[in-house]
């Protein structure tokens, strides 16, 4: 084995004991907030009925969970973010694959993704409701409308900028474009398309989100809207924070395969 | 010795918003079977270009190439093996996964052509890496594995552009030695592009010395050494010298056209 001198133990117990700090840091500011939550309600320093307080929810959630209702809205939630998450890394392989492959379609509708990119998504919703009708379809497309037109110049814009000389390096070998797309394009935008499908992620939930307020009968962002329209504020601030973990849960389950990636 | 390769008035001219730019003019000469040609040049001249047209990156605008006794075709073409300025191998990919990427590409990856690579890896010090990743082997490796990835598509012309230009000086003596014993072992005729003159005298047979644009012929100098010596001892002979203060003349002769 390897000897490791003092000097190197030294650092890595300096790098260790750095980490944990930031964990343990990290875990105290999270506690600090609920608890300075809990004692401002109970001294009435704010109005528990507008600003609720971690007691009322972990009484309001247990409540819902017998009910089987907070299960009920999380699956529906989570079901039509995967649906729309997964569907916009398709389209988005396919669209980018065909706008490089034809180079002239994607000179010609360059202009047009850069406005549908920048349009506010959540303006296509009551249109999409018009459409389809309020259902989970509407729902999944307002999530994929949100992230796709991002998604895709942003791969396009990967693969259109791959290193030249790689290309001629299948061109010298024999090889045609299709080669160059299997061989080198998309093995070579993998960082590229993991690091789209972090964001994509959180996108589509923001967009399932605004779905559910407009169109949903069910889902987390059903229950925030119909929760504000009965006063029943617990159920808003339970689905809000319920969908920070969502959004944390999910993001992190990207970044495990990512990094599973890197290692291999 | 066969002639391999002919060019007969080759020209080059290509297209831009800018306008047109001739970069090669007729361009006459041979390459003999077995032969190592060193093609040398200011910056810009179409040295890279000529090499773009010898393997049918890009046709000529007029004029005509000849290999092996008729003009160039599709098929001629897949008989070069072309080594980029820089190793481009895939980080995605181990080496003998590297190495065996242009036999993939042209559906060669049999049992016998496999084995080939790996006695290839094998001769030239790179059997135990075969498993690693580019970014664990040192540049001098990873110009190995470039030259091997070449070689087990049995190219019978070879096509250099610079290879050795991206590594440090040190390294770049090193596997310029390595990278000319191993085509001189194999048998293989080579074309080289480079910019250094030390380097042209010691790998190459002959030296072709091109213009300034619109790059043509300026003159073709021939390099004698006595036999077997390697392109590191040529360094050292005492020929080298004059062979360099030779070409280093005619690069002043006509520095109005050359620089």
């Amino acid at each position: 084995m390897k000897e490791v001198s003092i000097d190197q133990c030294a650092f890595l117990k300096r790098y260790r004991r750095h980490k944990i700090w930031i964990r343990i840091t990290r875990v105290l500011i999270l506690i600090a907030f609920f608890a300075l939550w809990e004692i401002s309600a109970s001294y009435g320093l704010i109005d528990p009925f507008i600003f609720s307080s971690p007691s009322r929810l972990l009484s309001c959630g247990y409540e819902l969970f017998t009910q089987q209702q907070l299960t009920h809205h999380i699956g529906i939630t989570l079901f039509e973010t995967l649906t729309s998450f997964l569907l916009v890394i398709l389209c988005t392989l396919i669209i980018a694959t065909l706008l490089w492959f034809c180079q002239s379609a994607s000179e010609a509708l360059e202009p047009y993704l850069v406005i549908l990119n920048s349009l506010p998504k959540s303006a296509l919703a009551p249109l999409l409701i018009v459409w389809l009708g309020g259902n989970y379809k509407t729902i999944i497309l307002t999530g994929m409308s949100v992230a796709i037109f991002g998604s895709v110049l942003s791969l396009y814009h990967a693969f259109t900028h791959t290193d030249p000389e790689k290309l001629l390096l299948i061109r010298t070998l024999g090889g045609h474009r299709g080669h160059i797309l299997w061989k080198i394009i998309l093995p070579g935008n993998i960082p590229t398309l993991l690091n789209l499908m972090k964001v994509n992620i959180g996108l589509c939930l923001v967009g399932v989100i605004i779905g559910e307020f407009i169109a949903a009968k069910r889902g987390l962002g059903y229950l925030i809207i119909y929760g504000s329209q009965v006063f029943k504020l617990d159920w808003v601030i339970l689905s809000i924070l319920l969908l920070c973990m969502i959004a944390m849960a999910l993001y992190q389950g990207i970044d495990r395969i990512e990094r599973r990636y890197r290692r291999e | 010795m066969d002639t391999l390769l002919e060019l007969r008035d080759v020209n080059y001219s290509y297209h831009s918003i800018q306008g047109e730019t001739h970069a090669l003019s007729n361009l006459n000469f041979t390459v003999e079977e077995g032969e190592f040609l060193a093609i040398v040049g200011p910056s810009g001249c179409g040295k890279s270009t000529l090499l773009s047209l010898l393997c049918g990156l890009i046709t000529p605008t007029g004029g005509s190439i000849r290999f092996q006794g008729h003009d160039l075709t599709r098929n001629d073409t897949l008989q070069m093996g072309y080594m980029l300025q820089k190793d481009q191998l895939l980080e995605w990919r181990d080496i003998s996964s590297n190495v065996a990427l242009g036999l993939e590409i042209q559906h060669k990856n049999t049992p016998e052509n496999l084995a080939y690579a790996n006695e290839l890896l094998n001769t030239y010090g790179l059997g135990q890496f075969t498993c690693k990743r580019p970014s664990e082997l040192s540049g001098g490796m990873r110009q190995r594995a470039a030259l091997i990835r070449t070689l087990v598509l049995h190219p019978r012309l070879l096509l250099l552009d610079e290879p050795f230009s991206a590594l440090d000086y040190q390294t770049r003596l090193t596997v310029s030695d390595d990278i000319g014993r191993i085509i001189r072992q194999e048998k293989k005729t080579a074309i080289l592009v480079t910019h250094d003159l030390s380097e042209a005298i010691s790998l190459g047979d002959r030296i072709l010395v091109l213009t300034k644009r619109p790059g043509t012929i300026h003159t073709i100098l021939p390099v004698h050494f006595p036999e077997g010596l390697s392109p590191l001892e040529k360094r050292n002979d005492s020929n080298f010298k004059h062979y360099f203060n030779l070409l280093w003349k005619e690069f002043n002769q006509n520095e109005g056209s050359i620089h």
